[in-house]
């Protein structure tokens, strides 16, 4: 991948955006689609390997504008309908093109509170952007207008100039409501049932928030202090939260209704126990699921070597089992903290692989070696417990399954040794057993997921639930999505309340 | 929040502490645990068995021994101090009933996470047996408390200086060939002495539960690294248990688990040390 420097490409947006200012209005749609697409400048990939610094640098105005110019303001607004929270991308995309930053910020914050995290981290190449008519046109979705990366501009904008709006919020109406979980979900839940004027507490079980924003994403891609400027526009909304405070063991869910007097709860307690393979060798040291690898190294600091008191387990070789984003997160975390190879090892193809291109391209970039069509097949140790190696078998595609994915299927004999002495396993997350343990009244189905009605409310009354505790591990987006459609379930059940209780 | 109020030096490595946490102390039950920092920036998580908890006052009582550099930090917080991040209770509370006689073995610190299920199993009407032992007199914790609710009780240390010469296991055998046989045993101790526990039992058929402390990030079932093989099958002892069934456990594995981290521990609890000197011998 040939890869411009952020300069470069900031003297190329320069010279460029001369020639469309004048006439933007006027530029017809072949134009438009002819205008060049704006590549997101970066950290050269040799220094980043050695920092936890984001890895992309966001564009300059002069890029964020001619992107915004190649945005043909379709009348079918195709890129909405696929976006979950339902942001009216053309109309701020417009607003960037003629360098309106304000109201393009307002734009987004009609329909979403977190515009620089989903601009870093939602799969936009599936959602917004793969229906986008300029890609079409163009027959390469990823010459489709950067909705992300515009989302992005005005997020870091709002923030670089101190101008970031706190959403009006309306009288108290006296109703309280008690949210689940700081992740995504959660924080949506939070705003919105904030903004109809009800107290809204939200309950963390870690000693920080975001869930997974934080604990799973790394700084290099998602940088802490974001998650923390967009957590306090809730603060300043007047949104409380609590911390260290695990609902079911705390506090048992029922109780925060019967005792504590919250008038309806948002469960949105995301994908707990990890997955692992289940073969030999699985428990011996060295091996990890991601989410212990990531929390070590994102939450308790870990690769803040001599400050952070949480251990990282030093590694040389190291493999990482899965293909989504998070296993591109283990595997560049992995690189950072001072392994020498990384190999992500993956049953499927490239093609297949769940996790976003420019994760994939970033992770390349920075030396990540991919063994596609192999897969683990026992885990091998020392005389210390401690993992040495690992036995794989190759895998060649068969018939289409159940998920129209050619089916991997196993090359027999073909096992070979990988030196590696630790092992991340990402092949993704059951759902969190505490709130289906401790509330025997909520239904689950049989993996432990939280079954909603298509208002996103619970068997129980007045409890609603979304996010992955629900959708199984999903995406931040479409966690926010869930959170949106359960607010508006919860205001509308409340607002029916104090209706009846003005007449009462 | 989450005030220390009261502190008490149990032995040379082994203190006693009981912190402000009102919503503890009214949920917990016995066998649970917590989940402390002492700094929330860039402290670990460690987990700790509740030692005891007064709803009334609001409090719940802690015993850790310094064993690295949490430990350490927190031993030589005060009455008055606070700690940034306290959670629980966490894990199953114990299973209690009326078994019949029950032996109650406590190794080293691990009397302090037994001592409230020896309570409880003596409320619910079992004959407790109680076997606590320690490498040495100074080490022994909770004697008297465990004396109070004990039908019978025993104490070993391995040098001989204070009661029986021997290790847990030797009157734990003589117990288990006694007619008729206890009707369980637990055993809360270091995982070598509970490995053996359960081999001692293992022959006479006796169930047997040990209360595992393993490695922990979250103590929520979300990382993974506290689990075990039980039965041949991988469980979370942060939601599983803390408690197994000790015929079931793999030890060794388990055993090598809690170690994952230890050379590079020694490292940075003697960085530790070392500057915690640097700072006192240049007055700080």
């Amino acid at each position: 991948m040939n890869h411009k420097s952020a300069e470069q490409l900031s003297i190329e947006a320069k010279e460029l955006i001369v020639n469309y200012l004048d006439k933007y209005d006027e530029l017809k749609n072949k134009e438009r689609t002819a205008i060049p697409s704006q590549e997101m400048p970066s950290q050269e990939p040799e220094v980043r390997i050695k920092n936890l610094d984001e890895v992309a640098l966001g564009y300059t105005i002069e890029q964020a504008r001619i992107e915004a110019m190649r945005c043909l303001q379709c009348v079918k607004k195709t890129c909405v309908d696929d976006c979950p929270v339902r942001i009216d991308i053309p109309r701020f995309i417009n607003h960037i093109a003629h360098a309106e930053f304000e109201n393009a910020a307002a734009v987004i914050k009609e329909a979403s509170l977190l515009p620089a995290i989903c601009g870093r981290v939602c799969p936009q190449e599936v959602q917004c952007q793969q229906t986008c008519m300029v890609g079409k046109a163009l027959k390469d979705v990823d010459k489709a207008v950067a909705i992300g990366r515009l989302e992005r501009f005005i997020a870091d904008w709002e923030r670089s100039t101190g101008k970031i709006s706190i959403p009006e919020v309306k009288h108290e109406t006296g109703k309280k409501v008690a949210v689940v979980g700081s992740g995504p979900a959660g924080l949506v839940v939070a705003a919105d049932c904030r903004r109809e004027g009800h107290h809204v507490t939200v309950f963390e079980a870690f000693h920080k928030l975001g869930g997974v924003l934080r604990y799973g994403i790394p700084e290099f891609r998602l940088p802490n202090d974001i998650i923390d400027r967009e957590i306090d526009t809730l603060t300043q909304m007047g949104v409380e939260f609590q911390t260290n405070f695990v609902v079911g063991k705390t506090r048992k869910l029922m109780d925060l209704i019967n005792k504590d007097g919250y008038h309806a709860v948002f469960v949105g307690t995301g994908a707990g126990l990890p997955m692992f393979m289940n073969i030999e060798g699985e428990n011996l040291v060295g091996v990890f699921s991601a989410n212990e690898y990531l929390t070590r190294a994102n939450l308790m600091r870990a690769f803040e070597k001599g400050k952070a008191d949480t251990p990282i387990y030093p590694s040389k070789n190291v493999a990482v089992l899965g293909g989504g984003n998070v296993a591109m997160d283990a595997a560049r975390m992995a690189k950072r903290l001072g392994a020498e190879n990384v190999y992500v090892v993956y049953r499927r193809t490239e093609v297949e692989m769940p996790a976003r291109k420019e994760e994939v391209a970033h992770a390349k970039e920075e030396g990540i070696e991919f063994y596609f069509l192999q897969n683990a097949k026992k885990i091998l140790g020392n005389e210390k417990g401690r993992v040495n190696a690992m036995e794989c078998l190759r895998y060649e595609l068969g018939e289409p399954d159940s998920s129209g994915r050619r089916r991997p299927v196993v090359i027999p004999g073909s096992e070979f040794i990988l030196d590696v002495d630790t092992i991340i396993v990402a092949i993704g997350n059951g759902s969190n057993p505490l709130i289906s343990q401790t509330t025997p009244e909520i239904n689950v189905n049989k993996w432990g997921n939280i079954l909603v009605d298509e208002t996103q409310k619970t068997s129980v009354d007045r409890i609603f639930a979304g996010g992955d505790i629900v959708l199984g591990a999903a995406t931040v987006i479409l966690a926010m999505g869930e959170g949106r459609r359960a607010a508006a379930s919860i205001n509308k059940m409340l607002a029916d309340e104090i209706g009846k209780e003005k007449i009462e | 929040m989450n005030k220390i109020l009261y502190k008490k030096q149990l032995s040379q490595d082994v203190f006693l502490m009981k912190l402000h946490s009102p919503l503890i102390s009214q949920e917990r039950s016995a066998g649970q645990f917590i989940i402390l920092q002492v700094d929330d920036d860039y402290g670990e998580r460690i987990p700790l068995t509740i030692a005891d908890a007064d709803p009334v006052e609001g409090s719940i009582t802690i015993i850790f021994q310094v064993v690295g550099k949490t430990t350490q930090q927190l031993s030589k917080l005060n009455e008055g101090d606070e700690l940034p991040a306290l959670v629980g209770p966490l894990g199953k509370p114990t299973h209690i009933e009326k078994f019949g006689t029950v032996v109650c073995v406590g190794g080293g610190i691990g009397v302090a996470p037994l001592h409230p299920i020896a309570e409880a199993l003596k409320d619910a009407g079992n004959k407790v047996i109680t076997i606590i032992g320690a490498r040495n007199k100074d080490l022994l914790i909770l004697e008297d408390e465990m004396k109070t609710i004990a039908d019978e009780f025993i104490v070993c240390t391995d040098d001989g200086s204070y009661g029986r010469k021997s290790l847990v296991t030797e009157p734990l055998k003589e117990i288990c060939e006694r007619n008729p046989k206890p009707d369980m045993v637990i055993a809360i101790g270091p995982p070598v002495m509970m490995k053996f526990c359960a081999e001692t039992t293992r022959p006479f058929n006796v169930f047997t539960q040990v209360s595992l402390n393993t490695i922990m990030v979250d103590g929520t079932g979300m990382c993974g690294g506290c689990r075990v093989n039980v039965a041949n099958e991988a469980k979370f002892v942060c939601v599983d248990g803390p408690e197994f069934d000790a015929h079931k456990v793999d030890f060794d594995n388990m055993i090598s688990r809690l170690n994952s981290y230890k050379e590079f521990e020694k490292e940075m609890h003697n960085c530790y040390l070392e500057s915690e000197i640097d700072r006192k011998e240049r007055g700080i």
